[in-house]
């Protein structure tokens, strides 16, 4: 792998110019992904925040579903926040009766399981690996229910007495239920960086 | 907060069927009132925020983000909507004013609010006023997108116009836009408003998304356009599709294809000028 990798941002919807600007402050290569042959080019994908249903539905459509799947099957490091942690998850709670995923993380994750845009919040979150917390923003966000044994936890956040998984790794893929892409702390996205470059 | 939106289509629907439809075509949220534009235009009245049971059923349809629009400086009705749990509020120039003098305090509620904007100085001064996503008005119910071009292009030419000014030109800038000056200097060094930027008013086809994407709009809302338009669903699916791919006019000739009627429409300068929407703000 060089020094310098391209890593691609899913851009059928969703807030890709964030994920662009952290991936390029951190040195790599960021490119648009909204055909196969972008994707093909491709050293890592991030799969950005947005409407998972509007994702699904363009990727379907615009030939673009097998191929990220395959690529996830074959290793490529993936990285999803909010809508793309869904987008990654095996199982969903609560999406709409026709919604399939990339899949390959082996989660269930609840859809918009903190509720609507009012429950919306932010706070500092202590994330494994990571020496400080991060500030963390969730928007009408997921949570992961349950997760498989080859799932490492990084980050988790109490609601009502119950800790909420936000935060995981398996193998090659990152996800986390919140946006490191919001605001210009860039570690989260550093750790990414490093399962590309690794 | 409105930045999940981006690339996405906003479409105005009048009940849970429509909701559905709207979601199923790829819409990134809905926004429910009881009248499209192009209907409150057609029965005149006053037009007033949607009756709650209406916009509960629209949040119970769907699982992506549902708007609801409140009167210009009404903010009863504003808390209203707060309370029924919808996603974003709409200050809309699409309903009857309620005040004609100030806006809402949108710094007051929890829920985030999207204003209209024909320049950059009412844009940065619905900002001040805590809206955190701004829409051109365009000239809503019509069909022609006319307005919606004017107003895009006189947002992203004002920045970059600042953009071009030495830093002690920013204080008579911020006086002419009536802006506040921090917020004028922060656009100059950063080209952008520091809120998502969307289209409205008056889009009605594929081609019209994909013309206010390339002149810098991150996404669009369609009122009228979808289900005043012969085939809706289709349409609707077309819009979204010509949105994500607006700048290759190979994908959105196809999308553009066999869609049916549009709208009719009305054109702008066949409305007097008391009569037009895009007025309305201050």
């Amino acid at each position: 792998m060089t020094s310098r990798p391209t890593i691609g941002v899913f851009a059928l919807q969703g807030d890709v110019r964030e994920h662009v600007a952290a991936l390029e402050r951190l040195g790599a290569t960021a490119i648009t992904v909204r055909r196969p042959s972008e994707l093909a080019q491709c050293d890592g994908l991030v799969l950005p925040g947005g409407e998972s249903t509007t994702m699904f539905k363009l990727a379907r459509t615009f030939e673009l579903f097998e191929p990220i799947v395959d690529r996830i099957r074959s290793g490529m490091p993936t990285f999803g926040t909010c809508a793309g942690m869904i987008m990654l998850a095996d199982r969903v709670k609560d999406g709409t009766r026709d919604q399939e995923t990339f899949g390959g993380l082996d989660v269930t994750v609840r859809r918009n399981a903190f509720g609507r845009q009012v429950d919306s919040f932010e706070g500092d979150l202590s994330l494994a690996g990571l020496a400080d917390p991060v500030h963390a923003v969730f928007i009408r966000a997921p949570w992961i229910e349950q997760a498989g044994e080859s799932v490492e936890v990084l980050a988790s956040v109490e609601v009502a007495g119950a800790d909420r998984i936000v935060a995981v790794r398996q193998g090659h893929l990152l996800a986390t239920a919140f946006h490191p892409e919001v605001g210009d702390d860039d570690r989260v996205h550093g750790l990414f960086v490093d399962l590309v470059t690794q | 907060m409105a930045e999940m939106l981006k690339g996405g289509v906003i479409m105005d629907v009048v009940d849970a069927t429509q909701a559905k439809i709207a979601e199923d075509a790829g819409a990134v949220a809905v926004m429910a009132l009881e009248r499209v534009p192009a209907d409150i235009r057609a029965q005149g009245g006053v037009a007033r925020a949607s009756d709650p049971d209406l916009i509960d059923g629209i949040i119970d349809a769907v699982s992506i983000p549902v708007m609801a629009k409140a009167r210009i400086g009404h903010f009863a009705e504003a808390q209203i909507l707060q309370s029924l749990g919808v996603d974003y509020i709409d200050e809309s120039e699409v309903l009857t004013p309620a005040d004609y003098a100030n806006h809402i305090d949108k710094w007051a509620f929890n829920v985030p609010f999207v204003c209209g904007a024909t320049n950059l100085g009412e844009a940065l001064r619905r900002i001040t006023e805590g809206a955190a996503f701004i829409r051109s008005k365009g000239e809503a119910g019509t069909g022609d997108v006319s307005n919606a071009v004017t107003h895009i292009r006189k947002i992203t030419g004002e920045i970059r116009r600042l953009q071009g000014l030495r830093d002690d030109e920013l204080y008579v800038a911020a006086k002419e836009l009536q802006a506040p000056f921090d917020l004028v200097k922060e656009i100059a060094a950063t080209g952008k408003l520091p809120v998502t930027l969307f289209t409205a008013g008056g889009i009605a086809t594929p081609a019209d998304a994909a013309l206010v994407m390339q002149l810098g709009s991150e996404g669009v809302f369609v009122g009228s356009g979808i289900f005043k338009s012969g085939n809706p669903s289709e349409r609707a699916e077309a819009i979204v599709k010509a949105t994500t791919f607006y700048d290759d006019p190979d994908v959105v000739a196809k999308v553009s294809r066999g869609l049916g009627d549009a709208m009719v429409g009305i054109n702008v300068s066949d409305i007097p000028e008391p009569h037009r929407l895009e007025t309305r703000g201050w």
